[in-house]
């Protein structure tokens, strides 16, 4: 891993991963606890030729995002939970014209304006559904400040690849702690496929490979038109049944198909864990300290930290889980994940340590739940 | 060769869906027109719209376009522009779309001074979900939604866009067609945030509603409430003006920025060390 | 053994604790070759209420960020001294502005400085900051349970690359009455 070492914040490592992946355009309306992301992105995305724009809302900063992506730029934005609630609404723009872009949402305590400078993990299951209609998303959650950085270039890879919109779920406390960071350059960036052939031939909603269609930018002599409405291969209107179904159901396996690619976890003593704990974002840190103290306690813990929520990992969790005896699921809220772990467990119990006070989970607090789950097992 | 209207307009496509008597063709003709009269290329122009029956103008256009969410288009257009600067971008919305649902966006649009052309068919109602009312309906006139008369003092687009700081404003109807394309290529030529508010006509619902009930009718409507004198106009009491209300020259958006592009690198290290331990 | 040294600067918003907090912090992550986490807890104003910078070293992987038992303490304010001083442990330091604050009964070590008259004879209330992180430096050097704070070589040069121009000579200044002071 080489590259310039830094001592930033979570979200200034974001925004140096955003460039590094090419990111050269943002719109966004300032928001704490991400507002950080918005002044480091107007001061520098001009000096390498990128734009910056202040919007006036939330539902004005995601469409311009989908202009700005047509128009052949790599898009992105940062808000919190009150600003994302109103991105939903251009977030299915961005999945049903197929417009690469990232949303970084770090996350805030709710609901509403709640506690505007303090931490949750409260928004997890409105990433997944947060836009109406039936849609796959991508969603990547950072631990720490340098996964800010190389999850933030995954990002714009999967959006760019998959031509989806990508949420980057951040939380208060990852996006605000400073810690060291190689801003590398050793993760390669890749470009959405950019169409072949003749012009006049160029249909914008033909898939290509992966299912997912070569993309022209506006200007180029690829003509095209793109909408929010159903359309067929020629992105114009096609309002039949029969291409209602293919084109939901391609949007959909354009990112199940390859979900495998997309998943990233990591394991932290899970080998031989009795008590296993799955998290993210913050609270997987916590889980990590809980994992330590019980090592050392002579207790058989271990971790499954999981930076892509959406889609699911459903195979690595079901695979860990059939070993644990215990299954615990930290998280700020009071149980969204969780769910997603119930369904893969097969009758095996699993338990939640939820918290919503606004504050970190401490690691005392996972490890004595975790004590008093395995003296009743 | 000079460019023709049906080299915008995609005649396969054709008829248009809207209704007999339905003024947002005249429109669409206009542009196409206008256009042609410029010589653009079509793969240099994007047309962003919205939603609602002049939303559904870039079904017929062979230029790029890109159709958005009800009310966004603007926002939309303002991200394409900034980031090629060099593309002429249309927005089309009708009175709901762009001045009720969108209002807020068209304001600040205006206000940014993004170069982009807005044209709106102005019809004093939701033709597509059935005729309700809208930011423009005119008191107290008769709608889904208001079927005791609107209560609700419409917006003057104009001067709206006017006081939001748009450099070139104009209105024109349906039933002036030289002057609509006339001010619709004007404001395409303009570099800056311009306006066209297109009265039209809608004889389906608004017109159904308030005793205008034929095409005819509504085109005598138009043609007996436009003066050309601006300041005899009073969009409250369905007097028209038709004319250029703004028509200046001020820095856009996309020339401002360019220049702090230009200067940005050497200004960022001056940036480092004054906020650097804010 | 303890692996972890656990500092709290605690005061009111606009001391610019959170600064010296990622001074701190990146001179031992970036000149010490340790593992250090810098997080921070504020409210919705910019400028005063309770605001708290907390550091976290370690040579080993620092995996749960904040502080569980802090080895040391700054307070800056009656409110954050008095929210620590029966809570830390009996070898903890909490290290207070005696020109500003009531002493009251501590469970730990309890070392006043007159921080703010030292400021005020540098004719600038704005390097309270400094002036304490001067005074950390120099007991870090001196006391064993904060072994792992960062050396005043590593801090000056986090120092120097943290503060603008105009004002790094007078933080200098600042950095060194208070590293004189113990």
């Amino acid at each position: 891993m080489t590259g310039e070492v830094k001592f930033l914040q979570g979200n200034e490592a974001c925004f140096e991963g955003a460039l590094k992946a090419g990111a050269r355009f943002y719109a966004g309306y300032p928001i704490t606890p991400s507002s950080e992301i918005a002044e480091m992105a107007s001061q520098r995305l001009p000096a390498v030729g990128g734009v910056f724009i202040q919007m006036e809302d939330e539902l004005a900063s995601m469409a311009a995002l989908v202009g700005a992506s047509m128009a052949g730029a790599k898009a992105f934005t940062a808000t919190s939970g009150p600003g994302f609630s109103l991105m939903q609404e251009n977030l299915g723009l961005a999945i049903m014209t197929e417009a690469p872009c990232v949303v970084i949402n770090v996350q805030r305590s709710g609901p509403s304006t709640g506690l505007a400078t303090k931490p949750a993990q409260a928004d997890v299951m409105q990433a997944r559904w947060g836009t109406h209609g039936d849609h796959a998303i991508i969603t990547l959650c950072p631990t720490s400040v340098q996964e800010c950085y190389d999850l933030m270039i995954y990002a714009f890879n999967f959006s760019e690849k998959f031509r989806t919109p990508v949420i980057f779920l951040s939380d208060e406390i990852v996006g605000h702690m400073r810690e060291k960071v190689v801003l590398r350059d050793d993760i390669p960036v890749i470009n959405r496929p950019f169409p072949q052939g003749d012009p006049k031939q160029y249909m914008p909603y033909k898939p290509g490979e992966n299912k997912v269609p070569p993309m022209a930018y506006f200007g180029s002599e690829y003509v095209f038109h793109a909408s929010s409405s159903m359309h067929d291969e020629t992105g114009y209107p096609n309002n039949t049944a029969q291409n209602a179904d293919k084109v939901i159901r391609r949007l959909y396996e354009k990112i199940y198909d390859h979900r495998d690619e997309i998943s990233i976890i990591k394991e932290f003593e899970t080998k031989d864990a009795d008590v296993l704990f799955i998290s993210f974002g913050s609270a997987a840190r916590s889980s990590r300290e809980a994992v330590n103290m019980m090592r050392k306690d002579g207790i058989k813990a271990g971790l499954l930290q999981i930076n892509t929520i959406w889609p699911f990992p459903d195979k690595k969790v079901r695979q860990l889980i059939s070993h644990a005896k215990v299954v615990l699921v930290p998280e700020m809220n009071l149980g969204q994940i969780i769910n997603e772990v119930r369904k893969l467990s097969e009758g095996k119990p699993v338990f939640g340590v939820n918290k919503v006070d606004s504050t970190i989970i401490t690691p005392g607090e996972i490890v004595n739940k975790a004590k008093e789950v395995l003296q009743n097992a | 060769m000079p460019k023709k209207i049906f080299d915008y307009i995609i005649e396969d496509r054709l008829p248009f869906f809207w209704c007999e008597g339905c003024g947002n063709g005249i429109i669409l003709k206009s542009i196409a027109k206008a256009f042609a009269d410029l010589d653009l290329d079509p793969k240099n122009v994007v047309v962003v719209t919205g939603i609602g029956c002049w939303g559904k103008a870039d079904d017929y256009l062979s230029t790029n376009s890109l159709h958005v969410t009800h009310g966004r288009a603007l926002a939309a257009a303002t991200g394409v522009k900034a980031v090629n600067p060099e593309l002429k971008v249309i927005a089309l919305m009708g009175d709901g779309d762009g001045l009720t649902i969108g209002g807020n966006h068209f304001i600040h649009a205006a206000r940014r001074n993004m170069d982009i052309t807005a044209i709106i068919s102005n019809n004093f109602n939701y033709g597509m979900t059935g005729g309700q009312y809208s930011g423009t309906t005119p008191e107290p006139s008769f709608t889904s939604t208001s079927r005791y008369g609107s209560i609700e003092p419409p917006f003057d687009i104009c001067a709206l866009a006017k006081a939001a700081g748009a450099p070139y404003v104009a209105r024109a109807t349906v039933y002036h067609v030289n002057l609509l394309e006339k001010y619709i290529k004007n404001a395409i030529l303009k570099k800056g945030f311009s306006v066209v508010d297109v009265i039209n006509i809608c004889p389906t619902y608004y017109g159904r509603f308030n005793k205008l009930k034929s095409p005819v009718d509504m085109m005598n409507w138009l043609k007996n409430n436009a003066t050309t004198k601006l300041e005899e106009g009073d969009i409250y009491n369905n007097k028209f003006a038709i004319g250029e209300f703004v028509n200046e020259d001020k820095l856009d958006f996309s020339t401002k920025y360019a220049s702090i592009q230009k200067n940005a690198r050497e200004l960022s290290i001056h940036l480092e060390q004054d906020l650097s331990g804010r | 053994m303890k692996t972890r040294t656990e500092i709290v600067l605690a005061g009111v918003g606009g001391q610019g604790l959170i600064l010296i907090g990622k001074i701190v912090g990146e001179a031992a992550a970036l000149f010490e070759g340790k593992n250090a986490v810098q997080t921070q807890s504020y409210g919705v104003a910019s400028r005063g209420g309770f605001s708290k910078s907390e550091i976290v070293i370690s040579n080993e992987e620092v995996a749960y960020p904040e502080v569980l038992e802090p080895d040391l303490v700054l307070a800056l304010s009656q409110q954050s001294y008095d929210m620590y001083r029966s809570k830390i442990g009996k070898d903890s330091l909490l290290v207070y502005d005696s020109d500003t604050i009531r002493q009251g009964e501590c469970s730990g070590i309890a070392l006043g400085y007159p921080i703010t008259s030292t400021a005020v004879n540098l004719h600038n209330l704005k390097i309270l900051n400094m002036i304490a992180l001067g005074i950390l430096a120099r007991l870090g050097a001196s006391r064993s349970n904060i072994a792992d704070f960062p050396s005043y070589n590593s801090l000056k040069k986090s120092l120097e690359q943290n503060t603008p121009a105009q004002y790094r000579n007078l933080n200098l200044e600042a950095f060194e009455r208070g590293f004189k002071m113990v």
